[in-house]
């Protein structure tokens, strides 16, 4: 069996942030999209560790990880305040619809 | 060994992502969010960064997946039951998504001595993180302090309903 080593947490990587991108392109909710951007931030946070282990940088990538974790939560806090403020004033949080900044 | 562990957590990471995508339930979707947290804890703990693991569980497991399950909640329709959502044409997106997959792929594998450095890897990583924090990134970290209270404040602020 071959060792595990950068590649395959790389090619796992790639994977997420497709399937990331997939979700951000096609979903119409809101909170759809939210998940979307949730996956993006964790396949590139899965970098980070990866290169922390294997490349020459040994403790930055993993720091860098969790400053990506605690925007990531304050990223979600906001987006979540913004879309009940949306469907309070549209009734809907379809990113198709909310196209004026006031209603 | 390593590779086993190694197999069965990414098999949980990219078929919770799978069904995030596919689902077209959105409860489904943010459960199976919870499948990916997990399985990328365990690959972090397999890369030997368990603080950051135990940070995965506490934070997105914990705190960020609930605020969307929230959100998912209180912005579901009184009217319909169903919490489906009809998606945008998925054929320019699976394209577009799958070309970048490939792309992403090409720039991994024509490179072929990012595997050369490998150190042994920090044995105790707590305290060289606790210490990294308060030297080289001690900036950084009192921003993201700052930062979450602005957040906090911010997401009340915008959140409150209006009283009129």
């Amino acid at each position: 069996m071959i060792t595990v080593g950068l590649y395959h947490f790389l090619v796992v990587s790639a994977l997420l942030f497709s399937f990331g991108l997939y979700a951000v392109m096609t979903r119409r909710n809101a909170i759809g999209v939210l998940l979307g951007v949730e996956l993006i931030l964790n396949s590139a946070n899965l970098n980070f560790v990866a290169f922390a282990r294997y490349g020459i940088f040994s403790m930055d990538g993993q720091l860098f990880a969790l400053f990506v974790i605690i925007l990531a939560a304050a990223e979600a806090a906001i987006a979540l305040a913004i879309v009940l403020n949306i469907f309070n004033n549209f009734r809907s949080i379809n990113v198709d619809e909310a196209d004026s900044l006031r209603y | 060994m390593e590779s086993f562990v190694f197999y069965i957590f990414a098999l949980m990471t990219i078929t919770g992502g799978w069904i995030v995508i596919y689902s077209r339930n959105l409860i489904y979707s943010a459960f199976s969010l919870l499948i990916t947290f997990v399985g990328l804890a365990g690959l972090y703990g397999l890369l030997m960064a368990d603080f950051i693991a135990a940070t995965q569980i506490l934070i997105y497991a914990g705190a960020v997946l609930i605020l969307l399950l929230f959100g998912i909640m209180l912005t579901a329709r009184k009217t319909s039951i169903e919490i489906t959502q009809s998606n945008l044409p998925r054929l320019p997106g699976a394209i577009i998504s799958s070309l970048i997959f490939l792309l992403l792929m090409v720039v991994i594998f024509s490179e072929p001595n990012w595997n050369s450095a490998t150190n042994p890897g920090v044995r105790e990583t707590v305290p060289m993180i606790g210490k990294l924090l308060m030297t080289k990134y001690l900036i950084p970290f009192e921003l993201a302090s700052i930062l979450l209270l602005a957040a906090l404040i911010g997401s009340v602020f915008i959140a409150r309903r209006e009283e009129s």
